[in-house]
C-alpha cells in the first residue's frame, strides 16, 4: 500500500544517504531515465553499496530497471540478490513485455534460489495502456504506475496542467487496477515549485480514483501525502460505521446520520480504516 | 585546572563555573570617556596615526556592521603594515573572508593578539595553523562589551566606521551612500576607548538623530568610501530549499508550537542561515493561521523580520546590526525597528539585557556533545570557521534553546561524544532538532514531560549519535596540537576553553 513514491537518482550519493528520512511511503532507486548512459555502472554499485551496508533503508524499496531486453536490464536485475529491492519498476510496459519478464523472472529466481519478485508496472506507452487488461492479472503485478511524460511523447501531445491529454489513459489505470486489486499510481507533478499546482493535480487524480503518486522532489510529499490519506472526519465516519457494524453484525443495513449503510459502504469504511493504521494516522 | 565544563584552562586563567555565575559577581566599570576637546575633522589616515601618535603595542578595535564590505579594517590595519608597527592588538567584533591583508600583518607579527566574536577566511586558517604570535581570545558580543566596559578590554584607538556623520561628531548608520543600518557592537568602543575615530564618507550639517554621539568622538576621518554596501548582506536572504533543512525547520516549527511557545506576546530569535529562515517562514505561518502577535525579534535582523514586523506579527525589532539591505531600509524609516548596542543585547551585567527576554531561540551547531556543548568556533579538525558572535549569549537568555542541524553534514556526524572546542555550555541548550529525531537535555524535565506521549520522534542524545555511527561509522578521534593558540572566553569573562593549533598528522 503507498500514496507517496519518491524517485532518488541512483548516482546521487547525498539523496540515498538521506533516503530514509523523507517521508514517502517508498522510495525508487532510478537506474534508468535520471541516470545517463555513462553513469549507469556507477549508479548501480552505488546503489546496490547502499543497499547492502546501510543500516537504516527505507520503508519500501523500489528499484526502477533499465528497459526490459537492453543492454543494461540482466545487471541492474542482480541488485535483487541484496533481498532488500521490494519491488522491481519495469518501464514501458505492455503485453510482450510482462510474458518476457515472467519467463526471464521465473528462470532468474529459480536459478539464484530467490522468492517471487513483486512488479510495479510503468504505464508510458500507447501500447502499454490499450493492453492493460492483458497482463493486469500478471500475480506478480501489485501496481500500475502512469508516466505520463513518455506517453505524451509517444502521442506526440503536449502536457498541460490539466491533464484533459492523460484523462483516458489515467481512467483506464485506475479500472484496472481496481479490477484487479493493484494500487493506480498516478504519474508525477513535474513543477516542482508549485505547490498550488501539486495540490490541485493531487486531488482531482484521487477525486477520479488514483490511490497514490509518484514524488520527484521531497518538498511534493507532504501534499501528496496529505492528499492520499484519509482524512481526520473520513477515520471518524469509518470507524463510527464499523463500531456500529461489529455491534450489530447480522444486521444488513443500518441508518448512520440519516443515511443509509449498507454492505459496499461497510466495506469502504474498513478500507478507510485499514489505509489509516497503515499509515499510522490512527 | 579543569573547568565546570570539564575543559582544562592553564591556572593563571579564571576558569568557567557555571553560566549564571557571574549573578555573584559586581559588574565592574571603568569611567566612560570624558572628552573635552572639540571633535576634529581630517581626511587623511596618516594624519591620524601622528596626531594620535600610534605606536607599536597598541590595542585598536573595528566593528563588522559592513561584514563582507568594510573597507575601514583594511585601510588602517593596510597603515600598520606600512608603517610596520609591531605586536598591535586587534579587537574587532568579527573578522570576515575579505580582510584579506591580515594574513601578511599576521605572519610579518604586525599584528600579534586578537581579540573577536567571530572569525572566518584566511586569517582563520592562518591563526589555526599557529602563525599568531600572541593570543586569540574569543568571546561573544555581550562578553566583548563587557570586556570593553569593565576595562579587561583596554582599547587605545577604535576606528568606527560610520555612513554618515554630522559636524558635531555625531553619527548615525541608517544614512549616506553607505548605510548599513544599527551600529550596536560599536556603542561600548565609543564610550569606553581612550581615543574614537568615527571613520566615514558622509558628512552633513546636522543629524537630529543619531546612533553615535558625539561627545565621545576625538576625530572623523572623511575618506571616498567606507565600503561596499552589497557586501553587509548576510550569508543568505533565501530559505533553504534543500529538503533535510525544511523537513528539520518544520520540525522545530511545529515543536515550538506543541510546547506553546508560539503565543500572543511571545519573542524569538533565529540564526540567518536558509534553515533558520525556513523557521522563521514555518513560525509565520502557524502566527497567520493562530492569529497572533509576537512582542517581538532580536538579533541580526532579515528581511524576513522585517515583513513580519510590516505585517502585524510582531509589535517591535530590536536590532543589533542589520543583516541585508531590506533591514538597513527598515531601520531608517519604522520607529519600531529599535537598535541595540551589543550590552542592550547580551552583556550579562547589564540590568535587562533583550537576551534574557526571549522565549525561544533557534541556533546553528557546527558540533554538540553527549552533555549537549555545543562549538560554532572550530571544524571537527580544529580550524577556526566561526565563533559565538551572540551564541551563547542567547542560549544563556532564552528561556528555550534549540539546536537545529542534520545529524550528518559531509559525512561527518555533528554529535560528538566531546565537542573540539566549547563555545555554548550545554547547560544553556534544551533542545537538538535532527532529520531523523529530536533530544531534550536531560536538565530540562519540563520539556520532556510536555513531550511524553507526543508523535515527536524523541531520543537520548546517545541514541542519535549511535544511529549516525550505524550511518556513517565511528569517526578517528582527531587530536589536536599541544600549543594552545587562544581562549575561548565565556560571557561573563571567564575562560570556557583553549584553542590548539590543528595537528597537520590528521
Amino acid at each position: 500500500m503507498f500514496r507517496s513514491l519518491l524517485f532518488i537518482p541512483g548516482n546521487n550519493p547525498s539523496m540515498l544517504q538521506n533516503a530514509d528520512v523523507f517521508s514517502a511511503d517508498a522510495i525508487i532507486f532510478d537506474l534508468e531515465d535520471a541516470i545517463s548512459i555513462n553513469e549507469k555502472t556507477n549508479a548501480r554499485n552505488l546503489v546496490k553499496n547502499y543497499l547492502t551496508t546501510s543500516s537504516v533503508l527505507p520503508k519500501q524499496v523500489v528499484l526502477r530497471v533499465n528497459a526490459y531486453g537492453g543492454n543494461w536490464f540482466e545487471k541492474d536485475i542482480e541488485l535483487l540478490k541484496t533481498g532488500k529491492v521490494d519491488y522491481l519498476l519495469i518501464p514501458k510496459m505492455d503485453k510482450l513485455t510482462m510474458e518476457g519478464i515472467d519467463r526471464f523472472l521465473n528462470h532468474y529466481e529459480t536459478t539464484n534460489h530467490l522468492p517471487e519478485t513483486k512488479l510495479i508496472a510503468l504505464i508510458e506507452t500507447s501500447r502499454g495502456v490499450l493492453e492493460l487488461p492483458d497482463f493486469a492479472q500478471n500475480k506478480r503485478l501489485v501496481a500500475l504506475f502512469l508516466g505520463a511524460e513518455d506517453l505524451t511523447s509517444d502521442l506526440e501531445i503536449k502536457r498541460s496542467e490539466s491533464g484533459d491529454e492523460i484523462f483516458y489513459a489515467r481512467s483506464k489505470i485506475i479500472y484496472t487496477s481496481a479490477a484487479n486489486h493493484l494500487v493506480a499510481i498516478d504519474t508525477p507533478y513535474t513543477n516542482i515549485n508549485s505547490s498550488e499546482g501539486l495540490l490541485k493535480d493531487c486531488t482531482y487524480a484521487m477525486s477520479i480514483g488514483m490511490k497514490a503518486k509518484a514524488c520527484i522532489h521531497p518538498n511534493q510529499l507532504e501534499i501528496v501525502n496529505k492528499v492520499f490519506s484519509p482524512s481526520e472526519d473520513e477515520i471518524k465516519w469509518a470507524l463510527a460505521i464499523i463500531e456500529i457494524h461489529e455491534t450489530k453484525p447480522n444486521v444488513g443495513a443500518f441508518q448512520f446520520q440519516g443515511k443509509m449503510i449498507d454492505k459496499p459502504i461497510i466495506d469502504r469504511a474498513k478500507k478507510i480504516v485499514e489505509k489509516a493504521k497503515k499509515f499510522k494516522l490512527l | 585546572m579543569i573547568n565546570g565544563v570539564g575543559r582544562f584552562i592553564p591556572d593563571n586563567l579564571d576558569p568557567f563555573v557555571s553560566s549564571d555565575n557571574f549573578l555573584t559577581k559586581e559588574r565592574k566599570l571603568i569611567s566612560k570617556k570624558n572628552k573635552q576637546s572639540k571633535t576634529v575633522f581630517l581626511n587623511n589616515l596618516t594624519e591620524v596615526f601622528d596626531i594620535l601618535n600610534i605606536t607599536s603595542g597598541m590595542t585598536f578595535s573595528f566593528h563588522h556592521h559592513l561584514r563582507n564590505g568594510d573597507q575601514v579594517i583594511q585601510m588602517v590595519t593596510n597603515e600598520i603594515g606600512r608603517r610596520n608597527l609591531q605586536n598591535i592588538h586587534l579587537a574587532p567584533s568579527s573578522i570576515f573572508p575579505n580582510y584579506t591583508n591580515l594574513v601578511d600583518l599576521i605572519r610579518n607579527g604586525n599584528v600579534t593578539d586578537i581579540h573577536t566574536n567571530y572569525l572566518n577566511g584566511p586569517a582563520a586558517k592562518l591563526i589555526s595553523e599557529g602563525y599568531l604570535r600572541g593570543k586569540l581570545v574569543m568571546n561573544t558580543h555581550g562578553g566583548r562589551a563587557r570586556a570593553i566596559e569593565s576595562g579587561d578590554l583596554l582599547i587605545d584607538v577604535a576606528f568606527i566606521a560610520c555612513p554618515v556623520v554630522d559636524k558635531n561628531g555625531n553619527g548615525h548608520g541608517s544614512f549616506g551612500k553607505s548605510a548599513c543600518g544599527t551600529l550596536g557592537y560599536a556603542v561600548s568602543d565609543l564610550e569606553y576607548a581612550k581615543k574614537v575615530v568615527l571613520v566615514t564618507d558622509t558628512v552633513v550639517e546636522e543629524l537630529k538623530d543619531y546612533q553615535l554621539d558625539g561627545q565621545y568622538v576625538d576625530y572623523v576621518l572623511v575618506i571616498d568610501s567606507i565600503g561596499e554596501r552589497s557586501g553587509i548582506v548576510s550569508g543568505t536572504t533565501e530559505i533553504t530549499k534543500d529538503p533535510i533543512g525544511l523537513k528539520i525547520a518544520k520540525e522545530c516549527a511545529n515543536l515550538l508550537n506543541f510546547l506553546g511557545l508560539i503565543k500572543n506576546d511571545f519573542s524569538m530569535q533565529t540564526g540567518a542561515g536558509k534553515t533558520s529562515l525556513a523557521v522563521v517562514s514555518f513560525v509565520e505561518d502557524i502566527m497567520k493561521k493562530n492569529k497572533i502577535v509576537g512582542s517581538f525579534a532580536s538579533g541580526g535582523i532579515t528581511k524576513s523580520y522585517v515583513d513580519m514586523l510590516e505585517n502585524g506579527l510582531f509589535k517591535k525589532l530590536y536590532d543589533v546590526q542589520c543583516f541585508d539591505l531590506e533591514a538597513v531600509a527598515s531601520f531608517a524609516k519604522n520607529e519600531n525597528h529599535i537598535a541595540m548596542s551589543a550590552s542592550e543585547y547580551g552583556n550579562p551585567f547589564e540590568k535587562n539585557p533583550i537576551c534574557n527576554k526571549l522565549d525561544f531561540v533557534v541556533l546553528g551547531a557546527t558540533e554538540i556533545d553527549l552533555d549537549f556543548n555545543v562549538n560554532v568556533t572550530t571544524d571537527s579538525l580544529g580550524y577556526l570557521i566561526g565563533g559565538s558572535g551572540g551564541h551563547a549569549d542567547i542560549a544563556y537568555g532564552a528561556d528555550v534553546t534549540i539546536i537545529i542541524s542534520p545529524l550528518i553534514k559531509s559525512r561527518i556526524p555533528i554529535i560528538k561524544e566531546k565537542v573540539m572546542t566549547v563555545t555554548t555550555p550545554g547547560s544553556d541548550v534544551d533542545i537538538l532538532i535532527t532529520e531523523r529525531g529530536i533530544a531534550i537535555n536531560p536538565l530540562r524535565k519540563d520539556l520532556k514531560e510536555k513531550l511524553k506521549g507526543s508523535s515527536f520522534p524523541i531520543f537520548e542524545i546517545g541514541e542519535l549519535l549511535e544511529l549516525t555511527h550505524k550511518i556513517t561509522g565511528v569517526p578517528k578521534d582527531i587530536k589536536s596540537d599541544e600549543k594552545v593558540i587562544g581562549y575561548i572566553e565565556y560571557r561573563d569573562g571567564t575562560y570556557l576553553d583553549c584553542l590548539r593549533k590543528v595537528n597537520y598528522e590528521y
